[in-house]
């Protein structure tokens, strides 16, 4: 039995077993890697050795009995925009080229702990601002399903080396949809928590009101089990949240008898890709015939949603990204005159196109005049927004709909547009303004071989909830795996 | 409303950004930020009058803790990212004759 075909969990019990060893495992994702990389490109730091060296130590600490969790001893592959001590963290920047941090995001300490074996970095849209991976300073990632295709966005990498078994499992960020979408189109499931669960800590910031780390996988059961694992309350993150459970994985029971799921009419009206809502409606009936309970209704709003967003995330990212200056660590320019020129110069070679984008209309909405008009406007929204999903999560455990319109566009097809590619956000951005929980499991391939995603969107702090309805949904369909 | 963004605009938020653009560059984001706001005019359909701002979705309050420090002193791997550094500290071009 191929190794690399096992999900995380999988591998792990066979470490713990003695069936393989997280040597053996990490260098069979080191060997894929060397080949699909060519093609794929999910990486943008791959460390072999040191891979190697930390297998070997934590294999020695498995054989002790010291190290006996799910993880331990599995190759996770990390998205570059979180922080991991001594090892190259790019946010796919040319800015931060050069960038070597001196401490770990504390969702990788977590893994770390847990004794999960970190392989390398995962490539992304440039600070995570976009769907395709496309705006990444080091070249694009491919959809492994079909390469003339993208992974999405903008955890782009973290799903393909996780969809092209080049690691057992791997952490994305969702800021709008940056774990859920891309999951989708490369037939992977990755959760995004509740706002305030997993540690920003150690996370380079985009929106940091928006910003959650969460983790992507082959099955259900390893995205709880490494939530479990990267959850934290950590005093180091002022928006963390202390909450009253961390256990996620006692909610993977195939029963959904009596669950409410409402099913907003908006989302699947004009822009959606007709077979992407054929296959998401009949993986909702699947749910019902275990005994959900299904209910259209109409979700308020959703048609603000991505204007609050792009309001909130660029102020956010418009200040968020003042500290690349070229003072402290990454690129600097190299012909200046005087300090002033010198950041000027810096910011204006060091970020691509969409940042540049992003930062501009930040400024913009932030500056004095614009202020009550747009950036308090927005809040406004967002609170109303907030007010919708209370109303349907007093009616509904959770809300059913697509991750995504379509399933993953043509490369080059949605840079030109930078609207039209935003609107293909419409599914997954009021997820990250209400703070709310949302994941997307794999349910179908469309005629051009495509992956769909389903997505469930839970309240506040009920991700036992959505894992449980997508564990009962992952039980009527087989994994499929591009390789 | 068509957002017509002027070129003294552009200027100015060049100048809040730290950004140096082309004249290509500063014409792309006249066009783009005028798109961009036509859309975010959206918002103004929504009567937001008697709504507070959100900041955030959970009532957070400061965190305060005493001014205590934990990490140990590692300005020497920190200074070794800084594009350039003297005498253990970060060096910039001079902003003052």
């Amino acid at each position: 039995m191929d190794l690399l075909n096992l999900t995380a969990v999988e591998v792990g019990k066979k470490i713990q077993n003695k069936e393989t060893s997280a040597v053996e495992a990490t260098q069979a994702v080191l060997s894929q890697i060397d080949k699909v990389e060519n093609t794929i490109h999910s990486y943008v730091t791959v460390d072999k050795e040191g891979a190697l060296a930390r297998a070997k130590k934590i294999q020695e600490q498995i054989e002790a009995g010291t190290l006996t969790g799910p993880l331990a001893g599995v190759p996770v592959a990390i998205k570059d925009n979180m922080c991991t001590e001594g090892m190259l963290t790019t946010c796919s920047s040319k800015i931060l080229e050069n960038f070597y941090p001196t401490y770990s995001a504390e969702a990788v300490l977590n893994l770390e702990k847990a004794g999960a074996v970190v392989i390398g970095k995962t490539n992304m849209d440039e600070f995570a601002m976009g769907s395709t991976t496309e705006t990444s300073a080091y070249g694009i990632t491919r959809n492994p399903w079909n390469t003339e295709h993208v992974p999405g966005g903008s955890s782009g990498g973290s799903c393909t080396a996780v969809a092209a078994n080049e690691c057992f499992f791997s952490l994305g960020s969702d800021t709008g949809g940056s774990i859920r979408q891309p999951s989708s189109f490369c037939g992977v499931t990755g959760i995004k928590p509740t706002y305030g669960t997993v540690s920003r800590y150690g996370l380079i910031a985009y929106g940091s009101s928006l910003d959650q780390i969460g983790p992507v996988a082959k099955s259900v059961t390893d995205c709880a089990t490494i939530l479990e694992s990267i959850a934290s309350y950590d005093k180091k993150d002022s928006t963390s949240y202390k909450r009253d459970s961390y256990d996620f994985t006692s909610a993977l029971v195939d029963d959904v008898k009596g669950m409410k799921i409402g099913i907003p009419k908006g989302y699947f009206g004009e822009g959606l890709d007709k077979e992407v809502s054929q296959s998401v409606m009949a993986a909702a009936k699947e749910l019902e015939k275990k005994g959900a309970i299904l209910e259209e209704f109409d979700l308020g709003l959703i048609d603000y949603a991505i204007p609050a967003y792009y309001v909130i995330a660029d102020a956010e990212a418009s200040s968020n990204l003042a500290r690349f200056d070229g003072v402290k660590y990454g690129f600097r320019a190299e012909e200046y005159n005087g300090l002033h020129n010198m950041y000027k110069k810096t910011r204006s070679e060091g970020f691509g196109p969409e940042v540049k984008r992003r930062i501009m209309l930040g400024s913009f909405v932030l500056s004095s005049g614009y202020y009550d008009a747009y950036y308090l406007k927005a809040l406004r929204t967002k609170a109303l927004i907030k007010q919708e999903f209370d109303k349907a999560f007093a009616k509904y455990d959770m809300i059913l709909g697509p991750a995504a319109p379509t399933t993953a566009p043509k490369i080059g097809a949605s840079l030109s547009d930078p609207i039209k590619m935003y609107l293909g956000d419409v599914y997954t951005i009021s997820v990250n303004l209400a703070g709310l929980p949302g994941i997307s499991v794999p349910c179908g391939i469309d005629s051009k071989g495509l992956p769909i995603g389903l997505q469930l969107i839970g309240d506040c702090f009920q991700e036992n909830k959505i894992l449980r309805a997508a564990y009962a949904f992952e039980q009527t369909r087989e994994y499929k795996s591009p390789m | 409303m068509a957002n017509i963004i002027s070129d003294e605009t552009i200027e100015y938020v060049g100048i809040l950004a730290k950004l140096e653009l082309s004249d290509e560059e500063k014409e792309q984001a006249k066009k783009d930020m005028g798109d961009m706001l036509d859309y975010i005019d959206k918002l103004n359909e929504l009567d937001t009058t008697s709504v507070e701002p959100m900041s955030h979705v959970f009532p957070l309050n400061n965190v305060f803790r005493e001014d205590v420090v934990v990490n140990g002193d590692d300005s020497e791997n920190i200074l070794k990212n800084a594009p350039e550094e003297k005498d253990g500290s970060f060096a910039v071009p001079k902003t003052v004759d």
